[in-house]
């Protein structure tokens, strides 16, 4: 087995990283390109950028941004956000990433990652999905941000997906995104048992015990971790961080 | 000056940026006249075997491609799916590798509830075989990132530089024992361990 990668998830809004609780209550965390100079000296395993509001506002991805992030990380870099069509993606693998994440798009155009997956390998598509459990526990799929709801189950429409020719799925827990509370093993689980492709979980890290949990109960071939990367510790101020990689080690042998 | 091919598949930018960090020239190019000028070759490549080769023939590169690499022997360096292209065949296509490494390519195949997920993708070490001047100097624990679904078969150990381990051992570097290489991780990907690599390769 390979060590399960732990991908520090930044959001972006317009030209600055924030960091969000329950995708709303946003905190300015920094300007993007020194965050992704710590990060890159830190040997983080991979970089996730999410314009969090680009599918809301209609914005197209900030290229130039993107290529100065790329000229600075020597690491597999993702993005999402806002990505309607193919030259988009396209525009973003020129400036340097190997990865698009696909949310929103997916199901609005269902031709779209088919498309991306025949010309960039089902390697580069990471396919995205928000849930939130309804008030009787059932998980909802929302896109957009979190604002719109599908008629979807989770756990078909991740299937969709990796049909369509999604290599990776990501599955992100709006009630636990920023909540340093742990991810939702119980979603992740059922991903990661109906599908073939990896399952990154994404939402509610708070320390590393979180991240083996995901990994040892949940099933998560990678981690996706936001304010433990970004906070010195919950409630205070910004320190852009990441796990000393013995202790991750440590913890994600852990049985 | 190191020529990165553009035969329109593959991170391009990403190589280029690294080797602008450690400071050797280069240039990204599709131009046969400026290919046949180049004094490195660097072959980049994510994608479908049958794809890449198709590309290759029809742009008339192969020929010029085997010349360099071939008569006039200047180093190359293929990576990811730039290795598999220097083997004689994919399990992936149907149409003949360049074939400068006596290796085949064969499909990561477990068992079905292996927790083996194909492709093999992440961070993983690698175990030098034979020492060669392209692995000379590593940092301590070295670890390279990795996406594929397909690995080398090389057929003796002598053109083997290095195996890594998922649900078996596979040839992540491989050689033809001269001047043509072929590495199975992004160095350009891989921090500082990729960057000693690519450096090693620029000073060859």
């Amino acid at each position: 087995m390979i060590p399960a990668r732990v991908i520090p998830c930044l959001s972006l809004v317009g030209d600055s990283l924030v960091k969000t609780v329950k995708f709303d209550n946003y905190s300015y965390i920094g300007d993007p390109i020194n965050t992704v100079r710590i990060f890159n000296e830190l040997e983080v395993d991979e970089l996730c950028f999410l314009d969090i509001r680009a599918s809301v506002n209609n914005t197209p991805p900030n290229l130039d941004l993107l290529k100065q992030i790329a000229d600075e990380c020597f690491m597999p870099l993702s993005y999402g956000g806002g990505i309607k069509d193919f030259e988009t993606a396209q525009a973003i693998f020129s400036a340097g990433f190997e990865k698009v994440v696909i949310n929103t798009a997916a199901y609005r155009n269902p031709r779209l990652i088919p498309q991306l997956a025949a010309t960039f390998g089902s390697q580069a598509i990471i396919g995205s999905i928000d849930v939130k459990k309804n008030i009787w526990g059932k998980y909802v799929v929302y896109i957009n941000d979190g604002t719109e709801k599908i008629a979807k189950d989770a756990v078909e429409w991740a299937k969709e997906m990796q049909l369509m020719g999604a290599g990776e799925l990501m599955i992100t827990s709006i009630d636990k995104d920023g909540t340093w509370t742990g991810y939702d093993l119980d979603i992740t689980s059922k991903l990661a048992n109906a599908l073939d492709i990896p399952v990154i979980a994404n939402g509610g890290a708070g320390n590393v015990a979180h991240i083996g949990e995901a990994v040892n109960k949940g099933q998560a071939s990678a981690v996706s971790v936001g304010s433990m990367v970004v906070y010195q510790k919950k409630g205070m101020g910004v320190l852009v961080n990441f796990p000393d990689r013995k202790t991750l080690e440590r913890e994600l042998a852990r049985k | 000056m190191i020529t990165i091919v553009d035969y329109g598949m593959g991170n391009l930018a990403s190589v280029q940026n690294m080797f602008k960090r450690i400071g050797a020239a280069c240039e990204i190019t599709g131009e046969l006249d400026k290919i046949s000028k180049a004094q490195k070759i660097l072959l980049p490549g994510v994608g479908a075997f049958d794809a890449a080769i198709s590309r290759i023939d029809s742009i008339g590169l192969r020929s010029l491609l085997s010349q360099k690499a071939l008569q006039e022997k200047v180093p190359v360096l293929g990576i990811c799916l730039g290795l598999q292209l220097l083997t004689y065949s994919s399990e992936e296509g149907q149409l003949p590798g360049l074939g400068w490494i006596p290796a085949k390519v064969l499909k990561f195949r477990f068992e079905t509830g292996s927790k083996l997920k194909v492709p093999h993708m992440g961070w993983n070490e690698i175990h030098i075989v034979h020492p060669n001047k392209l692995v000379e100097n590593l940092p301590e624990e070295p670890r390279f990132y990795f996406v594929h679904s397909y690995y080398a078969k090389a057929e003796d150990d002598k053109y083997v530089i290095a195996r890594t381990n998922y649900g078996h051992d596979f040839d992540s570097i491989i050689t033809n024992g001269d001047n043509i290489f072929g590495a199975q991780f992004h160095p350009e990907k891989s921090h500082k361990f990729g960057m000693k690599i690519l450096e090693n390769f620029a000073s060859l």
